[in-house]
């Protein structure tokens, strides 16, 4: 029984895999990573690591995933041009690295001589009141508490650094000062959206009407915003 | 199932993985395709917690999945700054670091 | 007070002055400089006199002593000590340098009045008696060098005294590079010699010197002939000549204190001193002794022939202390002391009274526009005439009695040294002529516009001002000559220490008339008593045959230039133009600085270029700099490569890495 829900759940994750890497569009790919993070789940399952598995449905599979979904539909993404930067020399450089890569791997792995890789692993012992059992999640917040609450504590840190920088990363150039919860016409008038360091660094022009990169050869649909406060070129 | 079944799985999707990463244009995809590869690691790291029969390996993992879910966290800000910055979302088109 | 107490006074009063004259330059009035500048050498002298007589208070053998003043740097196997030396030698040295110094700061008082730079002058002119009397009263061959460099340095600052001068600035240059060369020669030797005795001391390397000498290397001998050449350079012998004649390009009284009377007897000062070293090395002992015999030669000749005033008072030094050098180099060192003494005065009487006519010329120096100035100028006519008979050599003037005494002792010595002998009646027959030469043009014949001036009263002035070399305009401001021009006739202080001097050498040879006294050898018999040569000869026949000769050489000399410039003026020109080329020889100063040119400053110059065109682009910035910044270059370049801003070839390449490390680790297990 084991067996089959393994092929089951390994095919699962190796046709989401292929299905992420492949799909042309992004917002097809997310989906297929999502289905390749349930697959992996099940997996972990299989391994007795219950508090793991749960954990990746509901963090990775629910919160990451869903905060990719609102990006992927923010950002757009539509079809995605291969022009001559890729010929088709890099495509199969790139996919024999990948093969190669793949190849040493398994060879480390498998062939590394590791006797208990053949094995299903030890015996597991039962739960008792002392000793909770293998996976469970009070081993895992015994473990987390006690040795290894160094890497607990620096990685709600990690955390809190994540949070602070992507409010950085995504806040709109000066509008701090005011109230950022309203956003009247005033302010997409007064500053003209790609205004900014970034965009004076990459040498636009901020008279340009309609937002054309006049420095960037090549036009990528899918990052053209069609929105209606698009820069009308005026400055206060 | 034996161990090794598992860890051949996670080498072929970390490479599926790796072979995203250097194929795709869109950063999005391509932090897509990292994922994979960390996803890859994790199911990894469980393997060998089982094959041990300790827990050290699933609190690894534990902290990848936060890792990533940062590192995720910081990209998307990166492509959402960009996008509003209405700059090209695709990395061959940005190169201006090169010289 | 002891002995060298008084030493170090004589060697402060000249620092004093000098230090307190160049601070106060611009705030003391009038002749203020001049007066401090006088006093302090008078002071010098003073001191010395003090020295003098506690010198002679005590016995004869305690009378060469050293005073160390503190200790420099005494360290592994070097004793560097603030040393001088009092003994006969330098306490004669110092009354030469001080009282004629005295007696020239004197007359600059008046002479440089009108001069701008009045206080510069008599600070460099202090610093330049320090100097000196630093050298002579050295104790060990540091303090030498170090005076002996100093004295070059005030050289090269007083004969560029004229700052705005080209020619002046040039002159300067050349005395000081000339000068440095001898400075080498001179520590070397010092370094030669340091080897073998390990010290720096006089007396204590006098006393190893005959250890020294049989230790059978020719160290000894390279070392000396080392000394000697600072010795020539220094004393304008040749080779190392050439810079003298251009040295007059500086103010009369700086020939006259500088170049004619102190530091060119240095040279003299230095091998006398060394005497116990050079009695052990006959072969340099010779060199000094032929190369003053062929100084003597030559500059007498050039003497007959060049056509400046104060050029013929040059080269007539330069000949002189070829007496000197082949006097000491041939063992009479008392007899060359002596003529150093004698030719100090008269030499500095004749450079004054070049100044006065140069004074009257209006700064002109040509002696083909000077003539007939005895009835304008007789106080400086006289002067010259003292100056002249005294230089010719005629009894009982000073220059006779030091002179004859010099080749009296040469002859003496028999061998070789007769050919010494033979040179120096010819010298002596030269020098006659071209002295008295010099004097019937200038004085005799027919008036000049400038002396005609003179004789109604009024000194000539010239009305625009030149360089009389080149003939440039000028000004008369700071960096050239003044608007005014001194004549002895018309000035006290001039005519006070020109006045002095025609006395002294009038009566300077008394102190070593042979047969009647020996003044002179008996005081400084305690520095040279270890003296292997006979100081006093004793050979009467020799005595009386050159007393005749000498006198005979030098009245026919005066009877020579009498005849050419007086009587029959008309005669040079015919002589010149059957020996042309003799004469074209001499006038071009027997090629010394064509030949110099060609064996020293072109390759050097060539050198400069190849270093600069070839050495400099080729090896060190094509090679040495090039090559690696090359490299790096290219190296960076191809690295540059790598860095195109495609996040995807990063990508790849990181995952490359990896596998390629991971590959590598396989194959290793």
């Amino acid at each position: 029984m084991a067996e089959v829900l393994f092929f089951i759940a390994a095919v699962g994750a190796i046709a989401g895999a292929i299905g992420t890497v492949s799909l042309r569009n992004p917002f097809y790919s997310v989906l297929a990573l999502v289905f390749h993070l349930l697959s992996l789940a099940a997996l972990f399952l299989l391994l007795r690591a219950e508090f793991v598995a749960a954990a990746q449905v509901i963090v990775y599979a629910g919160a990451v995933m869903v905060l990719y979904v609102f990006v992927v539909a923010y950002v757009g993404g539509t079809q995605e041009m291969t022009g001559p930067q890729t010929g088709p020399g890099t495509r199969a450089f790139s996919i024999g690295v990948a093969v190669v890569l793949f190849i040493e791997i398994t060879i480390a792995v498998l062939g590394s001589g590791l006797k208990a890789i053949d094995s299903d692993g030890p015996g597991l012992p039962a739960a008792t009141e002392t000793v909770p059992g293998f996976g469970s999640p009070e081993a895992i917040g015994e473990l987390l508490l006690t040795r290894f609450l160094i890497a607990f504590e620096l990685a709600s840190f990690l955390l809190l650094i994540a949070a602070v920088g992507a409010v950085t990363l995504a806040r709109r150039r000066g509008g701090l000062g005011e109230d950022p919860g309203v956003i009247t016409p005033l302010d997409l008038i007064r500053r003209p959206q790609g205004t900014g360091t970034m965009a004076e660094g990459v040498g636009r022009h901020t008279e340009d009407a309609g937002g054309v990169a006049s420095t960037m050869s090549g036009t990528s649909a899918s990052a053209r915003p069609d929105t209606g406060d698009a820069t009308t070129g005026e400055d206060a | 199932m034996a161990i090794g079944w598992y860890l051949a799985v996670s080498a072929l999707i970390f490479s599926i993985g790796a072979g995203g990463v250097l194929t795709r244009r869109n950063p999005l995809v391509i932090l897509l395709c990292l994922e994979l590869m960390l996803n890859a690691a994790n199911l990894a790291l469980i393997a060998f917690s089982r094959m041990h029969g300790n827990g050290d390996g699933q609190i690894f993992a534990i902290v990848v999945m936060v890792v990533a879910a940062c590192e995720v966290c910081i990209g998307l800000g990166v492509i959402v700054a960009m996008y509003r910055r209405q700059l090209p979302i695709d990395v061959d088109e940005l190169r201006e670091l090169q010289g | 007070m002891n002995v060298t107490d008084y030493g170090w006074l004589i060697l402060l009063f000249p620092l004093v002055g000098s230090v307190l004259i160049g601070l106060l330059s611009s705030k003391l009035p009038g002749k203020a400089a001049g007066f401090i500048g006088t006093g302090s050498i008078f002071l010098a002298f003073l001191a010395t006199v003090g020295a003098l007589f506690k010198l002679q208070d005590r016995p004869e053998e305690a009378r060469q002593v050293t005073g160390i003043l503190y200790d420099y740097a005494s360290t592994v196997g070097v004793d560097a000590e603030m040393s001088i030396l009092v003994d006969p030698l330098s306490i004669l040295m110092c009354l030469v340098v001080s009282g004629v110094s005295t007696l020239i700061h004197l007359y600059s008082v008046a002479y440089m009045w009108s001069d701008k730079g009045y206080a510069r002058f008599f600070a460099y002119l202090n610093f330049f008696v320090f100097s000196m009397l630093l050298l002579v009263l050295a104790g060990n061959f540091m303090l030498l060098i170090v005076g002996w460099a100093f004295v070059g340095a005030a050289s090269y600052l007083l004969i560029s005294y004229w700052y705005r001068r080209t020619t002046a600035t040039t002159a300067g240059l050349k005395a000081f590079v000339i000068n440095v060369v001898g400075d080498i020669g001179l520590v070397l030797g010092t370094y030669f010699i340091f080897k073998h005795t390990g010290t720096l001391d006089f007396l204590k390397t006098f006393e190893s010197a005959e250890e020294f000498a049989n230790e059978g290397n020719g160290d000894l001998t390279a070392g000396l002939i080392l000394l000697l050449v600072g010795a020539f350079a220094k004393s304008a012998q040749v080779p190392f000549h050439t810079w003298l004649p251009d040295a007059m390009e500086g103010p009369t009284p700086v020939s006259s204190l500088i170049h004619a009377a102190t530091m060119v007897t240095a040279g003299v000062y230095l091998i006398a001193r060394m005497h116990p070293l050079f009695e052990q090395a006959p072969a340099a002992a010779d060199v000094a002794a032929i190369t003053g015999a062929v100084t003597l030669l030559v500059a007498g000749t050039i003497g007959l022939v060049v056509t400046d005033l104060k050029r013929v008072i040059a080269y007539s030094t330069m000949s002189q202390i070829g007496y000197m050098i082949m006097a000491v180099g041939g063992g009479a060192y008392v007899a060359g002391l002596f003529h150093l003494m004698t030719h100090a005065f008269f030499k500095a009487l004749l450079f004054m009274a070049a100044g006065s006519v140069i004074g009257a010329m209006a700064g002109k120096q040509d002696l083909d526009q000077m003539g007939g100035f005895r009835k304008a100028m007789p106080f400086t006519f006289g002067c010259f005439v003292i100056g002249g008979l005294a230089l010719a050599g005629v009894p009982p003037f000073s220059g006779f009695f030091s002179k004859d005494e010099i080749l009296l002792i040469l002859g003496d010595r028999g061998g070789w040294y007769i050919g010494l002998y033979v040179v120096g009646y010819i010298g002596a027959l030269l020098t006659a002529v071209y002295t008295w030469r010099m004097i019937f043009r200038a004085f005799f014949g027919e008036a000049c516009p400038e002396a005609k001036e003179l004789e109604g009263g009024h000194l000539h002035h010239a009305a625009v001002h030149t360089n009389p070399a080149n003939g440039e305009v000028e000004d008369t401001e700071v960096g050239f000559p003044g608007a005014e021009h001194h004549i002895a006739e018309q000035s006290t202080a001039m005519k006070v220490a020109m006045g002095c001097l025609a006395v002294l050498a009038v009566i300077g040879g008394f102190i070593q008339i042979p047969k009647v006294n020996h003044w002179l050898d008996d005081f400084l018999h305690p520095t040279f008593e270890d003296s292997k040569i006979e100081q006093l000869s004793s050979n009467d026949g020799l005595l009386y045959f050159g007393l005749i000769l000498g006198t005979f050489v030098a009245l026919v000399g005066i009877a020579i230039a009498y005849r050419l410039w007086v009587q029959q003026p008309e005669t040079p020109a015919r002589i010149q133009a059957r020996f042309s080329f003799l004469h074209r020889l001499f006038v071009n100063k027997w090629y010394f600085d064509e030949l110099i040119d060609l064996v020293v400053v072109r390759p050097f110059a060539w050198f400069g270029r190849f270093g600069q065109q070839t050495f400099e682009r080729v090896v060190v910035g094509a090679a040495l700099i090039g090559g690696p910044t090359g490299l790096v270059k290219a190296g960076s370049a191809a690295v540059r490569a790598l860095q195109s801003g495609f996040l995807r070839a990063y990508a790849a390449l990181l995952l490359a890495g990896v596998a390629i490390t991971l590959f590598y680790f396989l194959v290793q297990s």
